[in-house]
């Protein structure tokens, strides 16, 4: 046991979660899907290693959010399956946590932050019952490893992007999961937010958790992540991020649609959009 | 005044009536604070106008005027208006607000013909259908206010067990779903609630007012409070508090309406609690504004002679 | 003229302008607002009454245009509070407006000749027996020459505004960046239903008018990708429920408004169930065969990707279906010959199902890159 598992367990005594089986925490085995029969997904397999921080990255309508939802259930997929510590999802979502999307709340909801938070607990309360004072103890100290404990009574419309950002996460960790699935949790968030979500992560993985993030800022990939899945509809390539983020397998996801300045060693992807407006994304990477 | 509070206290016909005012306040005001936090605020009005037909086929398959019998097929036929506006919705590209305009509008179409047919039928059981449409307050009896109490009750009794569930469902589905909560069978549950809710308020204020008790009270209760508990509680408050007051008012003189006097008294607490609600009422924002503005002012400092920055 | 005949033209220029304005309204999913004006004018119409009896349709024209306008100028001033979203908003204000208006008519019901059974069914069948007279010259029924005058205007305003009309709804982003007003143009539109709302309100009442503004444009909209048709076709709708509204109400001896509402409702239910371009049942069965085509190239490109041939359970594990499902694809496939089943345990492809699968490879592997 690490020294932060150490500390994590002693502080917040998240002993209610059985250990998951031995078993790859996701595993997705040919997964196909489709909308109607605009297909999105296209016989994606990969296995993700126990303890690392992995970042899933393609364009626009690459499938991202899709494998997403499959992976939790959310979505059947056509063909093929995705298996969490060897189970299907249903039977293994206690020890998967989720953040969601930020814009996908309506944030002018009547509560407060701690309230929020402590919704990540209602899966073990199990039907009926209230939270009480030990749910209450524990969200606070989730809201208190993102640094924002003195939020905990702010109506959340109130908070920053950033700090709702941090309460979903703080929400996600009172879940007290060993596999973290998060959506874009670094959009559209400041710097000193972006830093605190990267220090949990760092902290998570240091601590054995698996998180998975689906990430669109191809600039930090390489800093940020283990491992890395392009994806491109189907998967471009997957694995550590010094083998797999190359200039090649970025150009492969994202085809046409990238233009490469190269300047030192660093290269940099002009990224046409949709609807034909360029934004700039640099890449620091290894592929040259 | 002294005569009214008598009257409402002794008076069988105004206690009944104000009894079954608040009834429908409490519960109006509890379902509508899911509702328009849903944005469905205007399920509501659809539901109630197309719980019309129902009340008429009711009663013309039991030629009764059993209240129990009338909500009952007032609940079935809107229960089916909120099944088709589903239908609409899901499987054509018709929008949320087309679907719930066509539901009520046919529907309520479908109510006024089968309520001319039974007119002209000349049953004589038949006048009091009419008080469906803009409701009747003052002719609710006793039997009447004991069948919407229990309807209230049960509703409130399942808002209350599943408090937790409905809360969490309101706020973010998805991650409801995700924590294993059977979320398409929660979302029927509580569209059944606010049936029960629209189905408690036909007698007393009609179909084509109900939509307010769903919606005012609620919107009222939200600029008070940043609690989604005390929200559902102000609420409840409001929405009795309106129901009483319409009809005491209704009793002091003649040719008063109960229904609207109640929507009226609603849209006064609203637009009160608009301008004074403490949470987001307009005069306590800008006072909150003004005051943070002069605090900001007198918190920066003297150019300090070595500014570091904060 | 006959009776008849008056009631059906009054019903027709009731729903021509109806059509028109609410394929609008539906389009710019501002359904609701239609509802809201429709009972939200009734004060005005009370109060019109009430201040100028003498004055006739007229003033009660102006007075509910005045209340339709007020309701839209109301429901965004209270949304742009941002304390109440805009669907609270829009229900707030109606009942608030028709609560005071049945209220006025309950109280002042002796002084304005206006009944609540006036307000929900309107008085079409009367329509014949009110004429316009100017001095003591008749010039026909009142209800043509109003609901005659509203139809013109509305088909002046959509005829001069129609590229406005169309470019607000479908952009209104662009439609402002090359000048066009969508405010301006939003508020013609409300303005406009107001108008024709209050025509109507005399015929068919104030919440049936609804069924006309609503109904016909939304069976329209399942059957059309093109506005200009979208609108024929929700006219159609509209003079077919005020044709077909007239007959069944003729022969059940029920409520003329009524019982269009009611046509208007089951010619929604057709175009619901049975458009092949938007209907369920089309919807269902383009489904089904999407499904079923799916599955069959999934198995295939799963059969070539193995070697063309397999045992089903390899093909199972692949697919990670369960059994009825494969089989279910299996017989699918080889029914059409794609597939063969030599021995039970055995699925080999013919070449016919090479070709399929190689085809299916490459259509259904997903290509964002040639999307961007």
């Amino acid at each position: 046991m690490t020294t932060t598992e150490a500390t994590l367990t002693e502080r917040r005594s998240f002993r209610d979660t059985p250990a998951p089986p031995d078993a790859a925490p996701l595993d997705v085995r040919g997964v196909t899907a489709a909308y109607r029969d605009q297909p999105v997904l296209w016989d994606v397999s990969f296995t993700v290693p126990p303890g690392q921080l992995v970042g899933i990255v393609g364009p626009n309508g690459a499938g991202k959010t899709t494998l997403l939802k499959i992976v939790m259930g959310l979505m059947r997929p056509a063909a093929g399956q995705a298996l969490i510590y060897g189970q299907p999802f249903a039977q293994a979502r206690r020890w998967v946590g989720y953040v969601p999307q930020r814009g996908s709340v309506d944030w002018d909801f009547p509560t407060d932050a701690l309230d929020v938070v402590q919704m990540g607990r209602y899966g073990r309360l199990g039907w009926f019952r209230r939270p009480g004072a030990e749910e209450r103890r524990r969200a606070l100290a989730c809201l208190e490893q993102l640094g924002i404990a003195h939020l905990a009574g702010r109506q959340i419309s109130q908070l920053s992007g950033g700090q709702q950002q941090r309460v979903f996460l703080a929400r996600a960790l009172a879940q007290d999961a060993r596999l973290y699935l998060m959506d874009e949790p670094f959009a559209g968030v400041d710097f000193k937010t972006e830093q605190a979500i990267l220090a949990l992560l760092r902290e998570l993985r240091a601590a054995g958790r698996t998180v998975i993030v689906v990430h669109h800022d191809l600039e930090t990939v390489g800093d940020y992540f283990d491992r890395v899945v392009l994806l491109n509809g189907r998967l471009v390539a997957e694995g550590p991020v010094g083998e797999v983020f190359t200039r090649e397998n970025v150009a492969a996801a994202y085809g046409g649609s990238v233009a490469f300045l190269s300047d030192e060693g660093m290269w940099g992807v002009v990224v046409a959009d949709m609807d034909g407006a360029a934004r700039s994304e640099r890449a620091a990477a290894n592929g040259g | 005044m002294g005569g009214l509070l008598r009257d409402l206290l002794f008076d069988y016909t105004l206690r009944n009536v104000a009894l079954g005012c608040a009834i429908l306040g409490v519960t109006g005001g509890v379902l509508g604070s899911f509702a328009i936090l849903r944005r469905q605020g205007l399920l509501g009005d659809a539901l109630a106008h197309a719980a019309l037909p129902g009340v008429c086929v009711a009663f013309i398959l039991t030629g009764a005027k059993t209240p129990a019998v009338l909500l009952l097929g007032a609940a079935v036929s809107a229960w089916l208006g909120a099944l088709l506006i589903l239908a609409i919705v899901r499987g054509t590209r018709i929008k949320q607000d087309a679907a719930l305009g066509i539901v009520l509008s046919t529907f309520f179409g479908a109510g006024v013909v089968l309520l001319t047919a039974i007119a002209r039928s000349g049953n004589a059981g038949q006048s009091g259908l009419d008080a469906f449409i803009f409701g009747q307050a003052a002719t609710l009896i006793w039997r009447d206010v004991a069948t919407m109490g229990l309807l209230a009750l049960a509703a409130l009794g399942v808002v209350a067990l599943l408090f937790k569930e409905l809360k969490l469902l309101t706020f973010d589905p998805a991650f409801a779903a995700t924590l294993g909560y059977p979320v398409g069978a929660l979302n029927v549950l509580l569209t059944t609630l606010i049936v029960v809710a629209v189905v408690i308020g036909l007698q007393a204020v009609g179909v084509v007012l109900m939509a307010a008790l769903l919606i005012t009270p609620a919107a009222a209760a939200r600029q008070w409070t940043d609690r989604f508990a005390a929200m559902i509680g102000l609420a409840a408050l409001f929405g009795a508090a309106s129901g009483v007051a319409g009809a005491l008012l209704s009793a002091t003189g003649a040719n008063l309406p109960t229904g609207p006097l109640i929507i009226l008294v609603a849209t006064a607490i609203l637009l009160l609690s608009l301008l004074f609600g403490t949470s987001r009422g307009v005069v306590w924002s800008r006072i909150r504004d003004r005051r943070s503005r002069r605090a900001a002012l007198a918190a920066v400092p003297p150019p300090p002679p070595n500014s570091g920055g904060s | 003229m006959s009776a008849d005949l008056v009631i059906i033209l009054t019903a027709i220029l009731v729903a021509v302008p109806c059509a028109l304005l609410g394929s609008f309204l539906v389009l710019r999913q501002m359904a609701m607002m239609g509802d809201a004006i429709s009972h939200a004018v009734l004060p005005g119409i009370v109060i019109a009454f009430f201040l100028s009896e003498s004055l006739g349709p007229l003033a009660s024209l102006l007075g509910a245009t005045v209340f339709g306008l007020l309701t839209t100028v109301l429901v965004q001033a209270l949304s742009d509070t941002r304390r109440v979203k805009e669907d609270s908003a829009i229900g707030i204000v109606f009942t608030a407006l028709f609560a005071l208006g049945v209220f006025l008519v309950s109280k002042f019901a002796r002084d304005v000749h206006l009944d609540l059974q006036h307000v929900l069914y309107g008085e079409i069948a009367y329509a014949p027996l009110n004429p316009l007279l100017v001095g003591d010259f008749d010039l026909g029924p009142r209800s043509l020459w109003t609901l005659g005058i509203v139809t013109a205007l509305v088909l002046v305003l959509v005829g001069l505004l129609y590229k406005e009309l169309k470019l607000t709804t479908f952009d209104p982003g662009l439609a402002a960046a090359l000048g066009f007003a969508p405010a301006t143009v939003h508020y013609l539109l409300m303005g406009a239903v107001s108008f024709t709302t209050v025509g109507a309100f005399d015929s068919v009442g104030a919440i049936l008018v609804v069924a006309f503004l609503i109904v016909p444009p939304a069976t329209a909209y399942l059957l059309t990708e093109r506005l200009s048709r979208m609108l024929l076709l929700a006219v159609a709708a509209g003079v077919g429920s005020a044709v077909g509204g007239y007959a069944l109400a003729y022969s059940l001896n029920v409520t003329i408004a009524g019982a269009m509402a009611v046509v208007a409702g089951l010619l929604f239910l057709l175009a619901l169930l049975c458009s092949p371009s938007h209907g369920l049942l089309a919807h269902l069965a383009r489904q089904r065969r999407n499904g079923h085509d799916f599955a069959r190239d999934l198995l295939l490109a799963r059969l070539a990707g193995l070697g063309g041939h397999a045992t089903p359970q390899a093909l199972a594990a692949g697919l990670g279906w369960e059994g009825a499902r494969l089989d279910r694809a299996l017989q699918h496939a080889r029914h059409g010959g794609w597939i063969d089943r030599p021995r039970e345990g055995e699925v080999l492809l013919t070449e016919k199902g090479r070709e399929a699968a190689h085809r299916a490879t490459g259509r259904l592997r997903p290509a964002a890159v040639g999307r961007v």
